[in-house]
């Protein structure tokens, strides 16, 4: 795993799941997930990855074909993408409801209308109370190994929860890009084989996604709510271990120049990258500037969000979604709910930008900083700005 | 063999051709081919849907150290440009860096719009010619990086053929042929009013 690899992103997700010696995969195409479900749906048919592949006719279907599968103890996969994670909406609660540990990859994608596949995270920001673990993906490298990861951290016995990986269509999922890949004995290794403790058996009946009056609902979703935030442990445990195994680590919250910074821009998603120059530029201004990334979106990491925040006096939250009519940013909301009570409580500034695939480039990223900070300042009698647009 | 001339930290080429025509596999062979040579690289598309015959963009970033942008290359320091006729209806040259270097498939220098060639560093290849005589069908995005490499040396020859090898299969040699008459067959030419 010395030399780095030239390869589309979404090609290398099938690798991953090929390494990940998946059984079941039922998927719908859409774009921009479509190149990885191509090639998914290649390695299967020549012989190279042996699952079962179901070409189902809808979305709706893939996730409860993968209901079936998970709930039997296969390791299932599938992938999906804006109008298409819509169209699962309803199934996604149930996947994660039953506690089926089922890893989908979503190439994220702006919803209509008006009509465009490009790239944003309205699809994602719609899923956001699903009760799946959501991890958010910068680059091709974060990608192959959080796929391995929300493998390991799904069929943990003390999770057993749907993982989503998240990284934005186009942007990172149709790049050609250099990653690095694990030997398939290092991934054997790192991911034992799925042993769901509860499975479907003929010989063995058990009810799943039972009938739930009054009585024992709110029971049930405690006991979803106590899994979810729990499993924060186990996806630390997991990356802690990766980091020792493939010198890589993850974790919910990530800085760079962050530390005593008094101003911390916030992105999500591919944009960091790119975030990451502007900030160097703005050092050599003068201003006193850090990044930080959100890596792990649910559970959500409130003491780690915390932690990196204290001393900041201005937060500039950009977010790649719309929440119409409310407050603005996703992102930026759970932020400042966050930090409500922090003493002190640092100004939070919100934007909303790159919407549709629209690009921000590094001069667009030190134009948002330098505006946030005005902002800061003199107030606004706007919840939020919209980066960008013509008015 | 013409050197690397670009001095950015970050090598950036802009591909101008038609849906159809190859622009974006001869982005994603570059990319390859730095990377196989231990280097940074990216190779795009310009997102979304492609139609067959409509102008199409692809993108290619080069560097020593990792790349930490995410966004179209709006000021390229290379302009590789598929298709001659892309010359009159797009303005190919946008945002091109005031030492930037033009790569064309044109019959010869005389094609080149007079003010391409008053500003810019030229690399001219007969790409369609070298394309239907070698390979059969005027697809010209293996061509036209024998002329890129030839003109810009941002990657050495050698690294395509593994890259060109796995995306061709049976028509690599085909494909590596093309290539390598291109690079023989390239010329440049100095910006005529700097």
């Amino acid at each position: 795993m010395t030399k780095r690899v030239g390869m589309e992103v979404s090609v290398a997700i099938g690798e991953m799941v090929k390494m990940a010696d998946v059984d079941v995969v039922a998927a719908y195409p859409i774009t921009p997930q479509t190149h990885i479900v191509e090639h998914i749906a290649e390695l299967v048919a020549d012989g190279e990855l042996n699952a079962e592949y179901v070409p189902v006719e809808s979305e709706h279907s893939a996730m409860s074909a993968c209901l079936g599968s998970a709930a039997v103890g296969a390791r299932t996969f599938t992938a999906t993408a804006g109008q298409g994670l819509e169209l699962m909406h309803e199934v996604l609660y149930v996947a994660s409801g039953m506690r089926l540990p089922i890893v989908m990859t979503v190439a994220n994608r702006s919803l209509a209308a008006p009509l465009s596949v490009w790239g944003d995270h309205s699809d994602v920001m719609a899923v956001r109370d699903t009760g799946w673990i959501q991890i958010f993906c910068e680059n091709g490298q974060d990608v192959v190994d959080n796929v391995i990861c929300a493998f390991r951290i799904a069929e943990d016995n003390k999770v057993l929860l749907p993982v989503m990986v998240h990284l934005d269509g186009f942007h990172l999922s149709h790049v050609i890009e250099p990653m690095l890949f694990p030997e398939p004995e290092e991934v054997k290794d790192f991911l034992p084989p799925n042993k769901y403790p509860l499975p479907l058996n003929p010989a063995k009946p058990v009810a799943m996604g039972d009938f739930a009056p009054p009585f024992i609902y709110t029971e049930a979703r405690w006991a979803h709510e106590t899994a979810l935030r729990q499993s924060k442990q186990t996806i630390l445990k997991v990356w802690d271990e990766f980091a020792g195994k493939f010198g890589r680590q993850y974790k919910p919250v990530e800085s760079y120049r962050a530390d005593d910074a008094k101003t911390l821009l916030f992105t999500i998603g591919s944009f960091s990258e790119t975030a990451m120059t502007a900030v160097d530029a703005l050092r050599e201004e003068g201003l006193d500037i850090g990044l930080v990334r959100l890596r792990l979106w649910r559970p959500f990491p409130f003491e780690e969000l915390r932690a990196v925040v204290k001393g900041a006096e201005t937060l500039i939250v950009l977010d790649r979604a719309l929440s119409v009519g409310g407050p603005g940013g996703p992102v930026c909301s759970e932020i400042r709910s966050a930090l409500y009570d922090a003493n002190p409580r640092p100004k939070i500034v919100s934007f909303v930008g790159g919407l549709g695939g629209r690009d921000i480039t590094v001069d667009g990223f030190s134009a948002i900083v330098k505006r946030g900070i005005e902002l800061a300042k003199t107030g606004s009698d706007r919840e939020f700005q919209m980066f960008g647009v013509r008015e | 063999m013409g050197g690397v001339i670009i001095d950015s930290d970050i090598i950036a080429v802009r591909l101008h051709g038609r849906g159809g025509q190859g622009a974006v596999t001869s982005a994603e062979l570059v990319a390859q081919a730095a990377i196989a040579e231990g280097r940074y690289a990216q190779a795009f598309p310009s997102f979304g849907p492609e139609r067959r015959g409509a102008p199409v963009l692809s993108f290619i970033r080069i560097s020593d150290k990792p790349i930490r942008i995410r966004a179209e290359v709006t000021q390229p320091d290379i302009v590789v440009v598929l298709d001659p006729s892309l010359l009159t209806i797009v303005k190919v040259t946008a945002g091109l860096k005031p030492n930037g270097l033009v790569v064309v498939n044109a019959k010869s220098a005389e094609a080149v719009p007079a003010e391409i060639r008053g500003q810019y560093r030229i690399a001219v290849i007969d790409a369609s010619r070298i394309a239907k005589e070698t390979l059969g069908v005027p697809i010209v995005n293996t061509t036209m990086l024998g002329a890129l490499v030839k003109a810009s040396g941002i990657i050495n020859l050698e690294s395509v053929a593994e890259p060109l090898k796995y995306r061709f299969g049976k028509l690599a040699e085909k494909n590596l042929n093309a290539m390598k008459r291109a690079y023989e067959e390239t010329i440049s030419e100095e910006a005529a009013n700097v």
